[in-house]
């Protein structure tokens, strides 16, 4: 979606360079309250990634690829307004170093992919997490509706800027169709790769992800030690009551003799949980509702997007012309001699028979992907009990 | 790590070019690219003018045209996209070859191949003559704010981490015979996703450790500064006054 | 070594204790204290909270129960660069460690970023190399080193910042002997305070005369290390182990 120089007309470059500056001023205020010493690595990282991972495509359908934008995890991880920053400075990376999308097109970019997907994802990603219960699943569901719902309203965005600003005398319709068929396919690509990539580091780093702050906390145990106060602090985030020393055992005789003492925290730690953690439980049966809700909301936003997609029977050789105007670019992103490049994803590169089948295989997707979410989110909520995706 | 500061577009040298000071150079592209794009579309020969003019720099900077021309295919999807508009745009239509073109369709092929082009040279330019690190102090220098100064600095910090993890991983996958075709992968590539970013977070929060360990706060310590004198500026700015002056033309002219 | 009434111990803590923030705690009350100019050996198991401690000495991570003091100054967010500039640790993984591009500029990022410039930081970085015997490769860039001459001038870096205590983090893993003496040989001759975390006993003995060992989160035992190795029992019970035919006793360790 990386839009070139000369592809949007002056003024609109103007106007947007002028929203971009005002959205990356407001992040930039913002993503004070956001960040601090260990958190302005971090997204640094989150740009890197973003940066990276934009170059990893994978196949779509019948020879299409997609990337991911971005938008919805960086918001996710970082906050929306570090969100907007990442983004952005990775397209004024991309733009300075690769070529890759305009400099005088930088404002149309940012407008479109940095601010539009990342609000429009945390926006999202924030009302679900407040109506469901706080669990970590939660924050994995929320991801996968918001990255999904971001790329569209992104490419809704791109056809906004194109009707007010194109250099191209293509009908405004066309462009519609064409860029939001191709975004549904990818939006889902996105929202399974930020999904589980949200849904891993907050297994594993949940004090990494902004969005899922305060879900977990736990209380300090202190085992003998002549010096050592009597009431322990809690966890440096978290509201955690203060805890009785647990286990109270001599230090020199510790009690891991025979294994590693990792071990011992972890065994620990179910019983402090269950007695005192801070975590809130909300009223399931409500919330369940509430997911329910946002599941179909999900789902006929993209049945709408798409079946508007489809009664438009798009132009296939304009279909291709986006698939590969826009699409294959990364694939020679990747191509270029870039420690990043060899990473790419072989797909069919046979686009000719691409136009119609992926609007067909697009419809059936989003509508399995819409009701998919739905049916898990409610099974999930009826039955309390897991089982992997 | 620790190699992340030449990067892979950089070409070393020691032209007038490479010598100038990286916020001279920023702005003196973005003013550029700036001018290319506000001339009007019919004006042919104002697009050869500033090819000329870049080629100029590329004797200058003592770049192979061969290197600049293939780093030019990064443009090949909107060359594709271009070529296809006089098919798919409305308005009148002109036969050629035998085939119904649409003129306005034309027109706008050009304008974008024309303009996507020279702005791709000119940061094609920019790219293989700066360093990363003093593309970041120039950006610095242009009162880029300092907050987005240190992310993009930690971006391509972790670059480095990240493209060596992937590949990695990549080995990893491969060497059990795992290849990418379809679909039915996404599983996987997601997951690899997931796990690319905590392994490259850890190790990168290893970096920032020794870096806070050494008393960084947020901003790089300056060992070497760079200043740009008044000769400089006016050096950089030759390119895209010329520029200027053959936009005005193009405009002057019917 | 300076009178310990009079000079404050480079390091003390007392009853740290930390849990990240997945739940996992890996301290459970930390008592310790290292006088100025001692070399003491920190031993203990895989995963017994060592390079947490660590981590804690110059307030990277932050107690959740407990204080930790550098030389009188106790680790607490006001006065960050002042302990950063004190406490100065050597990673294990010296690619972690060096990230500039030449090991010149890499040596001059703490003093640096302190705010010094110029001559003065010319002298500081060519003296810190000298005194690792690094010198010479100062213009090259780190990862073209090898892995020994790489973990020097990581090294180098922290000396540059004059240290009052250097804290090396598994110091010996991954050398070829030779270069593990070398760099003995250069601890040897430094006149600062010096806490080691390792797992290589031998090593412990021949640099440390004291060493703690920490498991399962607390200070499990604290003494001579000659005596420490000798008490098979302890060594047993904390997953220390001696390599093979290596007996502690036969060897004549610095006293204390």
């Amino acid at each position: 979606m990386h839009v070139p120089d000369g592809f949007i007309d002056a003024p609109v470059s103007v106007a947007t360079g002028v929203v971009a500056a005002g959205a990356v001023a407001v992040s930039l205020r913002g993503a004070r309250r956001e960040l601090d010493e260990r958190t302005a690595p971090l997204a640094g990282l989150v740009a890197a990634f973003i940066f990276a991972v934009q170059m990893l495509n994978f196949p779509v359908a019948a020879g299409t690829s997609g990337h991911l934008l971005g938008g919805a995890l960086a918001a996710i991880l970082v906050g929306p307004y570090t969100g907007v920053l990442c983004v952005s400075v990775v397209l004024l990376m991309q733009g300075v170093l690769f070529a890759d999308g305009g400099l005088t097109a930088l404002g149309v970019n940012i407008t479109d992919m940095a601010v539009v997907t990342t609000v429009v994802a945390y926006a999202i990603f924030r009302t679900i997490v407040k109506l469901a219960p706080h669990r970590r699943r939660t924050v994995t569901v929320a991801s996968f509706v918001a990255a999904l719902i971001s790329v569209p309203a992104a490419a809704i965005a791109f056809t906004a800027i194109y009707a007010l600003g194109g250099t191209a005398d293509v009908s405004i319709g066309k462009v519609f169709t064409a860029m939001v068929g191709v975004h549904v396919l990818i939006g889902i690509g996105e929202a399974a790769i930020t999904a589980l990539t949200v849904g891993a580091v907050v297994a594993v780093r949940p004090d990494l992800v902004y969005g899922a702050r305060g879900v977990t906390a736990r209380p300090l145990e202190i085992r003998d030690s002549p010096l050592a106060p009597a009431a322990p602090g809690a966890v440096a985030r978290a509201e955690a009551p203060a805890a009785e020393p647990a286990t109270a055992e001599p230090a020199t005789a510790g009690p891991t003799t025979a294994e590693p003492a990792t071990a011992e925290p972890t065994t620990a730690e179910p019983t402090a949980a269950a007695s005192r953690t801070p975590e809130p439980v909300a009223a399931p049966r409500r919330s369940a509702r509430h997911v329910w809700w946002a599941g179909l909301a999900a789902a006929l936003l993209c049945a709408g997007v798409v079946s508007f997609y489809a009664s438009a029977s798009p132009d296939g050789l304009e279909k291709v012309a986006h698939d590969k105007g826009i699409d294959q670019k990364e694939e020679d992103h990747a191509a270029k001699d870039s420690p990043l490049a060899d990473y790419g994803v072989k797909d069919i590169s046979d686009a000719r028979i691409s136009g119609g089948l992926a609007g067909v295989i697009g419809v059936g997707a989003t509508l399995a992907v819409g009701s998919g979410v739905f049916i898990v989110v409610r099974r999930r909520r009826a039955t309390a009990e897991s089982g992997r995706v | 790590m620790g190699a992340g500061h030449a990067h892979k577009l950089y070409r070393e040298g020691r032209s007038p070019v490479h010598a100038l000071p990286p916020h001279c150079k920023i702005a003196a592209v973005f003013c550029f690219v700036l001018v290319v794009v506000s001339t009007p579309r019919e004006a042919v020969w104002a697009f050869g003018a500033y090819a000329v003019l870049l080629a100029g720099v590329v004797a200058v900077a003592r770049i192979p045209a061969g290197y600049v021309l293939r780093r030019l295919l990064i443009e090949i999807p909107f060359v594709a996209f271009a070529v296809l508009m006089p098919f798919i745009a409305e308005g009148p239509r002109v036969e050629a070859l035998g085939m119904s073109l649409s003129e306005s369709g034309l027109w706008s092929a050009w304008n974008i191949l024309a303009k996507g082009t020279l702005g791709v040279a000119a940061s094609v330019l920019l790219a293989s003559t700066t360093e990363l690190r003093a593309l970041l102090l120039g950006l610095e220098r242009l009162r880029m704010p300092s907050l987005l100064v240190q992310i993009a600095s930690f971006m391509i910090r972790y670059g480095d981490v990240i493209s060596d993890e992937m590949r990695r991983m990549r080995i990893a996958r491969q060497s059990r015979g795992f290849e990418a075709r379809g679909v039915r992968h996404w599983g996987v590539l997601a997951s690899s996703a997931g796990a690319l970013f905590i392994r490259s977070y850890e190790r990168g929060e290893r970096v920032h450790l020794a870096m806070v360990s050494r008393g960084y706060t947020g901003t790089m310590p300056v060992i070497d500064d760079v200043t740009a004198s008044r000769a400089q500026w006016l050096y950089a700015a030759a390119l895209p006054l010329t520029a200027l002056v053959v936009c005005l033309t193009g405009w002057m002219l019917p | 070594m300076t009178d310990p009434a009079t000079t404050p111990p480079s390091l003390q803590v007392s009853g740290l204790a930390y849990a990240y923030p997945d739940g996992h705690q890996a301290l459970f009350g930390v008592d310790l204290t290292v006088a100025r100019g001692e070399r003491v050996a920190l031993l203990g198991p895989n995963g017994a909270g060592k390079t947490t401690l660590v981590l804690h000495l110059n307030g990277i991570l932050t107690a959740g129960a407990g204080t930790v003091t550098v030389a009188g100054l106790p680790v607490a967010k006001t006065h960050l660069a002042e302990i950063r500039r004190r406490v100065g640790i050597v990673f294990q993984d010296p690619d972690d460690q060096l990230f500039m591009p030449t090991v010149r500029e890499d040596v001059a990022f703490g003093p640096a970023a302190a705010g010094l410039r110029g001559a003065e930081l010319e002298e500081r970085v060519r003296r810190a190399l000298e005194r690792v015997g690094m010198a010479e490769f100062a213009d090259r860039p780190p990862h073209h080193l090898s892995f020994g001459q790489r973990r020097r001038v990581a090294v180098a870096t922290v000396l540059a910042m004059e240290p009052e205590i250097l804290v090396l983090d598994e110091p010996s893993s991954n050398l070829d002997p030779a270069s593990r003496r070398e760099l003995a040989d250069i601890l040897r001759s430094l006149e600062v305070t010096v806490l080691m975390v390792t797992h290589d006993l031998p090593y412990a003995l021949e640099l440390c005369p004291r060493s703690v060992v920490l498991s399962g989160g607390v200070i499990a035992a604290d003494g001579g290390t000659q005596e420490l190795l000798c008490d098979e029992e302890l060594m047993r019970e904390h997953r220390l182990e001696l390599p093979f035919g290596f007996d502690p006793r036969s060897v004549t360790a610095p006293v204390r």
